[in-house]
């Protein structure tokens, strides 16, 4: 299958005041089209960094210091900024966590959703504001005719997330970049915006890249998943297998720290550590070995990641 | 625009005093555009035998030491006056906020030569600085709407940098930036139209202080000559008589003045009520 975005050997730098932070290292991975790939990490491990890199819109203290981002054969890290206007919003769309603060609170729904079609669909006003109304009804807005007219302020936040989803999703882009589009959420809302990409990724056939903390919002929604720890992809693997049959320490103890409907709270089990500082000049080739328990001298040699079967790469001297 | 004016009367019923500040901020834009046609004598017309005649039915407001009719000279001179404000409150809010936008929004140089710039221009007393500049390039009018728009400058470029600085990480222009927006469109339609309300109360205000200093520079000399009529003059001509019992020549100009300011002052919380669309509850 060829695949609608390879990320390959993703090597990005923060140039801070305190030292170089080596944010992403070698990192690499693919999203085939209409699927739905899960990113899942702890606070700071890069995920979201990965994504701003694939759009093109990296913090100007960030570099890209290796690698290749290819988006349909396109290498969007030498494309042109023109060029990359073109593609963001049309052909990869991307929805952020906080939903209330990413809307323009002087400008309705209606219009933002508007300006994209404007924007990129090359449809007049009148057309545009028609598509916007339809597009907030697609996305299950009860009344759509009169949210259309309302500002950010007036709509909870699930409703705000919904009106983020209708712009992403206004131009039928190809790739949806989701970025922990449910943590400002409450619980039962969650899961109704969940559904709700999930529904619209399979009917508009839209690939989804949806980063999260939480193993379980990604077991149940991606085909498959990719584990980062500290910059490094771990391990990619399909979600039940990966699931199922973890061979990545660090996957092994995410997954007993995700609560479960049966386990008791006390059964958790904390990953011990924190992630390592990434200015450190001396990190070690696995980042994980310091927090590791089957961590030998074998596990000092540069690393990369292995091919273990079809469809599961682990970065690991010890698979388990 | 409908709904402009259904919020402007949701805001005047809200705060009646919104209402007063709006009907005289009309009654001087009658003023200024139908002055002369609205003015019972000639503003220009001296009449030495009605010299510093008191307030009566004839002359409203009395009569100056030339024998002009104050009240005529003070409806003609609102033209003058409102038009200096107007012309340089418009040009520093121009220019005032694309600055701010430039240093706030894009920062690095840009925001270190316009920062410089406005410390450099505020670090003169601004009624000293408007003397000067005034001073060496000779009275006219345009030179005093250079003048004035030039110390007014700075508050302009002040207030819009730091709101775009505040607003330039926030959600929406990241949303707006990955929707594919360039970074001028980013300014334009997204800072601009966010940070608008808190630029027109500002003009609403700085109009007063316009006023006031074109009023100022031609009280002390340097504006506007006589015989003009405009209201800094006419309050400098009608002080020395002050003294001797005959108030009216220099009260009625310091009052319409004082209206003015008052007016633009008020006006500035209610025009942020009108725009900002987070009052519209």
């Amino acid at each position: 299958m060829t695949s609608l975005l390879t990320v390959e050997d993703l090597s990005i730098e923060f140039r801070t005041r305190s030292g170089t932070v080596r944010a992403i290292e070698h990192a690499g991975f693919q999203v085939h089209p209409g699927e739905t790939l899960a990113m899942v990490g702890e606070s700071g491990s890069g995920k979201s960094v990965t994504c701003l890199a694939i759009m093109g819109i990296l913090d100007a203290a960030g570099r890209v210091t290796s690698g290749r981002i290819a988006f349909r054969g396109r290498d969007l890290l030498h494309e042109r900024e023109a060029c990359l206007r073109e593609i963001r919003g049309r052909d990869i769309a991307m929805i952020f966590q906080n939903p209330r603060t990413a809307l323009n609170p002087i400008r309705t729904a209606g219009q933002q959703i508007a300006d994209v079609l404007i924007q990129h669909a090359g449809l007049t006003p009148g057309a545009a504001r028609q598509r916007a109304v339809e597009m907030l009804g697609q996305v299950r807005i009860p009344d759509p005719e009169r949210r259309a007219r309302a500002y950010p302020f007036e709509l909870s936040g699930g409703m705000c997330q919904r009106v983020m989803i209708a712009m992403a999703l206004s131009c039928q882009p190809a790739l949806l970049i989701a970025d922990e589009p449910t943590t400002g959420l409450d619980v039962t809302t969650q899961a109704v915006i969940m559904e709700l990409i999930d529904e619209i990724a399979r009917t508009e056939r839209t690939a989804t890249l949806l980063i999260t903390h939480d193993l379980a919002l990604a077991s149940e929604h991606a085909d498959r998943i990719a584990v980062m720890h500290a910059g490094h992809v771990v391990e990619t693997a399909p979600t039940q297998e990966l699931l199922v049959k973890p061979r990545h320490p660090y996957t092994q103890s995410l997954i007993a720290a995700t609560p479960g409907p049966a386990a008791a709270l006390a059964d958790l089990a904390a990953i011990p550590g924190s992630l390592p500082d990434l200015r450190r000049e001396d990190l070690p080739s696995c980042r994980y070995s310091e927090r590791c328990g089957r961590h030998d001298k074998a596990c000092d040699a540069p690393l990369s990641p292995r091919l273990l079967a079809d469809n599961h790469s682990v970065a690991c001297r010890h698979p388990l | 625009m409908r709904e402009f004016f259904r919020q402007a009367r949701y805001v005047v019923a809200e705060n009646p005093v919104t209402g007063v500040a709006f009907a005289l901020f009309l009654v001087f834009v009658v003023v200024a555009l139908f002055g002369p046609a609205l003015a019972p004598h000639s503003p220009l017309a001296s009449n030495t035998a009605e010299a510093l005649h008191p307030p009566d039915a004839q002359h409203w407001f009395g009569t100056d030491q030339l024998g002009r009719d104050v009240f005529s000279r003070i409806v003609v001179a609102t033209r003058l006056d409102l038009g200096i404000a107007a012309g340089a409150v418009a040009l520093a809010f121009v220019f005032g906020t694309g600055m701010g936008l430039a240093a706030g929004f894009f920062g690095g140089w840009a925001d270190r030569i316009i920062g410089r710039l406005t410390d450099t221009i505020m670090a003169f007393p601004l009624f000293v600085l408007a003397m000067g500049i005034v001073a060496a390039m000779g009275n006219t009018v345009t030179n005093i709407i250079y003048a004035t728009a030039i110390i007014n400058l700075p508050l302009y470029a002040r207030l819009a940098r730091a709101e775009a600085n505040i607003r330039r990480d926030a959600g929406y222009v990241e949303a707006a930036r990955l929707a594919g927006n360039s970074e001028i469109r980013i300014v334009v339609a997204h800072i601009l139209p966010n940070i608008m309300p808190l630029m027109v109360v500002q003009a609403s205000l700085t109009l007063g202080y316009a006023i006031l200093n074109a009023a100022g520079l031609s009280f002390i000399g340097l504006g506007v000559r006589p015989p003009t009529a405009e209201w800094g003059i006419m309050v400098a001509e009608g002080a020395s008589s002050i003294v001797s019992g005959e108030w009216w020549e220099a009260l009625f100009p310091g009052l319409a003045l004082m209206l003015a300011v008052f007016c633009f002052n008020l006006l500035g919380d209610g025009l942020r009520d009108v725009i900002d669309p987070r009052n519209r509850t």
